[in-house]
């Protein structure tokens, strides 16, 4: 008894009012506690025990992740799993290895073993109205971390923790505005896209666009997918080098296909950060150990410590309260100078 | 010319000079090499260097197919042979020692010896089918990955293991050797010694080779561990160009890539008779034509459609029995009112 569930109480609470709202005026309390009581005894059991049991009970959460595609997302992971710990969340934890197919059948397991709370970073932006349609029919709230869905029903999702990806595009096309406000010759830019159709990759596309469109000396002569790997990186921008003569700018989706662009760059003896301009995005340790020394001129940080931030709302969202529909994180840029002043603090 | 038109060769080597003339007319200084800090430099360099994996992989396929087998796990071996490198790698006290780098180089060898030693087992010990024993690891083998890096990219700064991927000699990429090497113990091995023949006898029929007193069993076993050795050193170079090791990403498809470039270079999946040759230019034609696609600037979205209709396009060149009815249909062509006249008449 003393170990009841508090959601279980929220569920008896919620049969309750449905049972109320079903019944119309016409039914007395009494006759409304008893229903619910004989549909479901255990939870109508709890509710006379109230909310003096309820503080005990884990919470349990289920975050399905993307999969270790970065740096970033490493620190991303490691941050969930510490503050999960340190929050006393009991965290089910499954990596989808970058396809969507494994995160819809992870959030399915998790419905299936009734979590409290299921958190994921979508891999991609659109296909996830029916699981999600399946986590609310459990009666189970979704946040969503770092990545957003395209899905037209916001009622499927309580809210969304992270990065406003289009003003970190934004921010990187301001700073090539302010850079080559003087240009008077055209300014030939090369894009390095993230995974084609995820979230970031589409915002960061369209958020740089839209601010560089005011200048039309800027232009992006080339854009390819590079997959957020540094592998890809290296090998696209290679090609880019070749088919291309008079790259002034790369801006790169992510840090670490930067890095990869930066060895290919270096490979075809031209100088990264100086022959040809580098914006990444991200700001993670290898990028900014880059960006100190000269490689990467300029870092819209993406901060991937979202662990303490989701551990809050999912206590509030099993508490009943209410959150906000979406929450942004901190972030700031940095220009390579301040990235060596950054660096020995950064804990990713 | 006829005899050239029915060498294996001729459809493959056309499919490449024909992407390379498509290249020459996009971009006419795609063939341009100039010296660059001591080595080439150019695109033709970066297929030859970005392929070279791709060609190990296939290689080592190619002997597998002619057993009439299938080995669909080189990828998570690709990623594993990394992994294990760069892990012996970060965790060692002076990353540039020369030793450390061998170590490194030979446990991963070795692990990918095991490795094909367990698919070879469950083929031919366990008589499990080829596409099923090797699903096994192909499945398995990306969770050994991220065990080996602990679900993390690991970063290495050895510009002694770097020089595997990324190194010159002669002012040629490092690989590209590595690959000569291997292709050359592959054909002296199957062309200069009767292995070819035991091969393609398995491939043919086990049971009657084994009665004809060839260990068909040991055969496909060394097959295997040629497999996987391969798909090791093809992992050491990946992982050692990008100075990092990626148990989710490394390899990633490269076993239909590797199959595809086996099939483009004339081998059938049948089993029974193989062209290593014909497996090196399907390679590089697979190679080519993800260059081009980097360098004309498909957008990214139809990439892979394009890809697909090149590949569907040289499957059915290579084809005989389509080639065949282009031409009856070309040669034979009658408006449907003459063929009524022949009738009546």
């Amino acid at each position: 008894m003393k170990k009841a569930g508090k959601w279980g109480a929220l569920l008896a609470l919620t049969g309750m009012m449905l049972v109320a709202a079903g019944c119309g005026n016409s039914a007395s309390p009494a006759a409304n506690s008893s229903q619910p009581a004989a549909s479901t005894p255990a939870p109508a059991a709890n509710n006379s025990s109230g909310g003096s049991g309820a503080a005990e009970k884990k919470i349990t959460l289920g975050f399905a992740q993307v999969g270790a595609e970065s740096g970033w997302r490493t620190a991303n992971t490691k941050s969930v799993q510490e503050s999960a710990a340190a929050a006393g969340i009991d965290l089910k934890f499954s990596d989808a290895q970058q396809k969507q197919e494994n995160q819809i059948k992870a959030i399915r397991s998790y419905i299936q073993q009734k979590v409290d709370v299921i958190a994921f970073s979508p891999v991609v932006e659109s296909g996830w109205d029916t699981v999600l349609k399946e986590a609310k029919d459990a009666g189970i709230p979704v946040i969503l971390t770092d990545r957003a869905v395209d899905s037209k029903d916001t009622s499927l999702y309580v809210t969304f923790l992270g990065s406003d990806f289009v003003e970190e595009g934004r921010k990187a096309g301001q700073w090539m505005l302010d850079q080559f406000k003087d240009a008077t010759e055209d300014v030939n830019i090369v894009e390095l896209q993230g995974t084609t159709g995820s979230a970031p990759a589409n915002d960061r596309k369209a958020g740089f666009q839209e601010v560089i469109q005011s200048n039309p000396k800027l232009k992006i002569i080339a854009s390819q997918t590079g997959d957020f790997t540094r592998a890809k990186g290296k090998e696209v921008m290679q090609a880019f080098l070749k088919a291309h003569k008079d790259i002034d700018v790369l801006y790169a989706h992510n840090d670490d296909m930067a890095l990869g662009a930066i060895q290919a760059i270096e490979a075809a003896g031209l100088k990264p950060g100086v022959d040809i301009k580098i914006i990444s995005v991200d700001a993670v340790k290898d990028g900014m150990q880059a960006a100190s020394e000269g490689k990467i001129n300029f870092i819209v940080e993406c901060n991937p410590l979202l662990g303490p931030q989701l551990m809050e709302i999912v206590k509030n969202v099993v508490d009943g309260k209410q959150v906000e529909k979406r929450i942004v994180t901190k972030e700031g840029t940095f220009t390579s100078e301040q990235a060596k002043e950054a660096l020995p603090t950064r804990q990713y | 010319m006829n005899g050239l038109m029915k060498h294996h060769l001729f459809w493959p080597l056309v499919v490449l000079a024909a992407l390379l003339l498509f290249n020459l007319l996009y971009s006419p200084d795609f063939f341009q090499l100039v010296m660059r800090d001591g080595h080439l430099y150019g695109s033709l360099i970066d297929i030859l260097n970005f392929g070279s994996p791709l060609i190990l992989v296939a290689i080592g396929m190619t002997l597998v197919i002619a057993t009439k087998g299938i080995d669909l796990s080189v990828g998570s071996v690709v990623a594993i042979s990394g992994a294990m490198a760069c892990l012996t790698i970060s965790e060692g006290a002076d990353q540039q020692a020369g030793g450390l780098v061998l170590t490194a180089v030979g446990m991963s060898l070795g692990l990918s010896l095991v490795l094909g030693l367990w698919n070879g087992f469950l083929v031919a010990g366990a008589g499990i089918q080829p596409i099923i024993a090797t699903l096994i690891l192909m499945v398995a083998g990306r969770g050994i990955a991220q065990l080996i890096t602990g679900g993390q990219i690991i970063t290495v700064t050895s510009p002694a293991y770097e020089y595997i991927g990324a190194g010159s000699l002669f002012a040629l990429p490092f690989s590209i050797f590595i690959v000569i090497a291997m292709y050359i113990a592959a054909l002296l091995l199957t062309r200069k010694t009767a292995l070819g023949l035991f091969i393609e006898s398995v491939g043919c029929n086990p049971k009657a080779s084994r009665l004809a007193g060839i260990r068909s069993g040991l055969v496909t076993v060394a097959v295997y561990m040629f497999c996987g050795l391969c798909a090791g050193i093809a992992g050491l170079i990946l992982s050692s160009n990008v100075s990092s090791a990626d148990g989710n990403n490394a390899g990633l498809w490269y076993e239909l890539d590797a199959i595809l470039a086996v099939v483009i270079g004339g081998t059938s999946l049948n089993g029974g008779r193989f062209y290593l040759t014909g497996t090196l230019v399907g390679a590089l034609i697979i190679q080519t034509l993800t260059t081009t696609i980097y360098m004309i600037g498909v957008s990214p979205e139809i990439t892979l459609v394009v890809k697909a209709f090149v590949v569907l396009a040289v499957c059915l060149i290579q084809s005989e029995s389509f080639r065949k009815k282009l031409v009856h249909r070309w040669k034979t062509r009658r408006y449907p009112a003459e063929r009524e006249v022949t009738r009546h008449v």
